[in-house]
């Protein structure tokens, strides 16, 4: 009897595990569908291609999943269509997008690395209540102060500016970056596992603390100064709010893209008839994004990591 | 900014923060009374000391921050018709202004274009620029001190170079925050301070367009009394709506925190499975709803719900419903409740990868030992799951969960973006849905009362910070934060 027990006992133990694997394939698959189906149905629509008896094109949501005619009109009419009395829009939004995010990676990648440093490695008198008011300023809404930025940035002419309408974009880059360096919490937390011994021996060589920054520092923080970029470079392809208040309902040529193809759908002049050129642009914007994404995976996975030990 | 807090981190150590600032001015005392003719100059004219030690380059500098400090607070520089300088102070306490009424600095009475707001932007910059030339004034009186003392025992006083040469090593630091500190003074300090400042007053945009003018008063803390009273133009609305939202803020956060959280473990913890294939496939899918900009993501659910999306139709024409469902809120008269529970519900979809990616991290980090040990006393694995896993998941993730807690009170875009913080409710700005960010977004932004919204900002500001600084204070990351570098 015992000698049987225990090769029937590892025989149903296997059997268990196959079952429970099968189980975890199971709901893993039917997880993943859920989860796919909004993002493929926006991919669908872009491709969606339909007309109506009389000719006119179906661009509104419609009830069937899956489109019955599929093309690339909704790409072709995005790019040449006029919106808002913008001709060519679309583009424009997008280069004013790239523009931003690119700035505003540089500069913000800068101050948060720097203050970082500041804070992990160096020792002075304000470091604590540095982080401290860093903090405290955190929690105030940002939309609260919005409207402020927007005030303040209008008296100085860098938004709402009826000769300038370009310079609504350097508002928004500095609007943007300048609240950037007081989020420094998970580069903060990168740096402090970098050993101290590294710094204190560079420190008896006669390094300053500028070149071991440069040197030392920098070289090591490769993971977080990409997650950083990454970071602050999508931002200003995800947010719309900001942007929209900042550069302000009536300068569309200025818009950015998310500001944009969110008032094809809510706008002040809202066409249901835009949503599959909407889904298109959704495609446009998101690929990129999604390409990075899934490029620094490894880098974004650190920082996140990073992030929730520390708090 | 910086000269308040100076006093506070002492307060443990010698003398307390009275002592301090006994200290700090006992010291003016002594380099006044000490210091060389230059240095007693320097209270004055500012670089005269460095000028008496033969430091030109370095007094020059000093001498033109006086110069263009003073030159701002006495010609007041008019921007928009409102001015900088004293007389933006004047200003500050919007005496003169009286309904209709309008000010003109240079006469004493109100001029066309004159704008309160600006009134009190202003002034705030103003009494920023004081304070500047006071830290300026007190650098230039130390600096030429500091070479009295340098002369006194024989050294040559710092050149400007050398000091230069310091601003890269030994206060790097000042280099390193400098910009930072301007542009958060400028762009995130300077714009919270004046959003509270309009709480206490009276200035939205819907009387200003009335009376056509941009002038309105302080009007004290009635705004906030309004919230518990009634009183005022949006009194009723305020008071009938900010408890209701508060609680649905309370519980849209707890949901939605603990939702995600255990959500995303329970999907790490079923990746990471041993034996399982396809790990790598089963992440990417997931984290493919990081990376898709909520504003698609989001939108792209509020279509696949609405009243002509594929979901209501699929239902429709299975015979569960007769008539499409309003699961968002987006009409007055769909079900709140159903609002309620679909956002929640959404945002788990948005939420949960978040959280998955981040246990996967940790995950790989419980030591293997924790393992090897419980193994050998023949613990089982779910007994090993409960004692081991999940206990370790939970203990390193803690502050994530506090800072999420609040991260979803302020959530913006899973609101916005779904509902709309509908279902409207008929004369009121808060709708079944709004939480108090979004409530304070269509308040400000959309309606224009801005010292309404102030308000709300306030109160959301002391519930965050109250919570934060609680949980914050007690954790292990703040107190051994030392430790860890």
């Amino acid at each position: 009897m015992s000698n049987n027990l225990r090769p029937m006992k590892i025989k149903s133990q296997s059997r268990n595990r196959r079952v429970s694997l099968g189980i975890t394939y199971t709901i893993l698959i039917v997880l993943s569908i859920i989860w796919l189906i909004p993002l493929v149905w926006i991919v669908l629509s872009a491709f969606r291609c339909e007309y109506q008896a009389d000719g006119t094109f179906i661009g509104r949501v419609t009830s069937n999943f899956f489109p019955k005619a599929y093309g690339f009109k909704n790409f072709s009419d995005l790019f040449s269509a006029t919106y808002y009395g913008v001709p060519n829009a679309f583009p424009r939004w997008m280069l004013n997008t790239l523009i931003i995010a690119a700035i505003d990676c540089v500069i913000s990648t800068f101050l948060v690395l720097s203050v970082a440093y500041c804070m992990s490695k160096l020792k002075f008198k304000l470091r604590k209540p540095f982080m401290n008011i860093a903090m405290i300023i955190g929690l105030f809404p940002s939309f609260m102060s919005m409207i402020a930025i927007y005030f303040l940035l209008k008296s100085v002419g860098l938004t709402g500016n009826p000769a300038h309408p370009e310079y609504s974009i350097i508002g928004l880059i500095l609007a943007y970056s300048a609240g950037s360096g007081l989020g420094f919490q998970i580069a903060k937390g990168f740096f402090d596992v970098i050993p101290n011994a590294l710094v204190e021996s560079a420190k008896l060589d006669g390094c300053s603390n500028f070149k071991i920054f440069r040197k030392i520092i920098l070289p090591l923080a490769k993971p977080i100064i990409i997650y950083q970029a990454l970071m602050s470079f999508t931002g200003p392809w995800m947010d719309f709010i900001f942007a929209k208040v900042i550069i302000g309902a009536d300068n569309p040529k200025y818009w950015t893209v998310s500001v944009g193809l969110y008032s094809l759908l809510f706008g002040t002049h809202p066409d249901t008839n835009l949503f599959t050129q909407f889904a298109a642009g959704c495609v446009i914007v998101a690929i990129p994004i999604v390409t990075l994404f899934m490029f620094l995976q490894k880098y974004y996975v650190e920082g996140v990591t990073a992030g929730a030990v520390k708090g | 900014m910086a000269s308040k807090s100076k006093g506070a981190p002492n307060k443990t150590k010698s003398g307390g923060f009275f002592g301090s600032i006994g200290k700090f001015f006992s010291n003016f005392v002594k380099r006044f009374v000490d210091g060389s003719i230059g240095t007693k100059l320097s209270h004055f004219i500012f670089g005269a000391g460095n000028f008496y030690h033969k430091q030109y380059a370095k007094g020059a500098l000093f001498l033109i921050m006086q110069v263009a400090i003073l030159a701002f607070m006495i010609l007041c520089p008019t921007i928009n018709g409102t001015p900088y300088g004293y007389k933006a102070l004047l200003n500050l306490p919007l005496k003169n202004v009286s309904e209709g009424g309008e000010f003109d600095p240079a006469t004493g009475d109100f001029s066309a274009g004159s704008d309160c707001k600006l009134m009190i932007l202003f002034g705030f910059v103003t009494i920023a620029v004081i304070v500047i030339y006071f830290i300026i004034w007190n650098k230039n009186i130390e600096s030429s001190y500091k070479a009295d003392m340098d002369r006194k025992v024989g050294k040559k006083p710092t050149t400007l170079r050398e000091d230069v040469e310091t601003l890269f090593d030994q206060k790097f630091h000042i280099t390193m925050l400098t910009p930072t500190c301007i542009a958060a003074l400028v762009l995130t300090v300077l714009p919270t301070v004046f959003m509270i400042a309009l709480a206490f007053t009276t200035y939205n945009s819907q009387d200003m367009n009335d009376l056509g003018t941009n002038l309105f008063h302080w009007n004290g803390v009635k705004n906030f009394a309004s919230v518990f009273t009634g009183e005022g133009t949006l009194g009723v609305e305020i008071k009938n709506r900010f408890l209701p939202v508060l609680g649905w803020t309370f519980i849209w956060a707890i949901f939605a925190t603990l939702t995600c959280y255990f959500g995303g473990i329970i999907l790490a913890l079923l990746i990471n499975k041993k034996g399982l294939k396809g790990k790598k496939i089963f992440r990417t899918i997931f984290i493919l709803t990081i990376a898709v900009p909520q504003f698609i993501s989001l939108l792209a659910v509020r279509n696949l719900l609405g009243e002509y999306g594929p979901v209501n139709t699929v239902l429709q024409s299975i015979g569960l419903i007769k008539e499409p469902i309003g699961f968002l809120g987006l009409h007055a008269q769909d079900s709140e409740l159903l609002a309620k529970v679909m956002v929640i519900l959404v945002n788990m979809w948005v939420g949960i990868p978040y959280t998955m990616l981040m246990t996967t991290g940790i995950l790989m980090n419980i030591p293997a030992d924790l393992y090897e040990a419980a193994r050998v006393d023949g613990a089982s694995t779910t007994k090993m799951f409960f004692k081991i896993t999940l206990p370790y998941v939970i203990f390193i993730t803690t502050p994530y969960l506090i800072s999420s807690f609040v991260g979803n009170m302020n959530s913006f875009n899973a609101i916005f973006l779904l509902t709309g913080g509908g279902p409207a409710y008929q004369g009121y700005a808060a709708g079944g849905t709004d939480l108090l960010v979004t409530w304070l977004y269509k308040v400000t932004i959309d309606q224009g009362w801005y010292n309404t919204g102030a308000v709300i900002g306030i109160f959301t500001f002391l519930i965050t910070a109250t919570i934060t600084l609680v949980t914050y204070r007690r954790s292990k990351a703040y107190n051994e934060e030392d430790t860890f570098q």
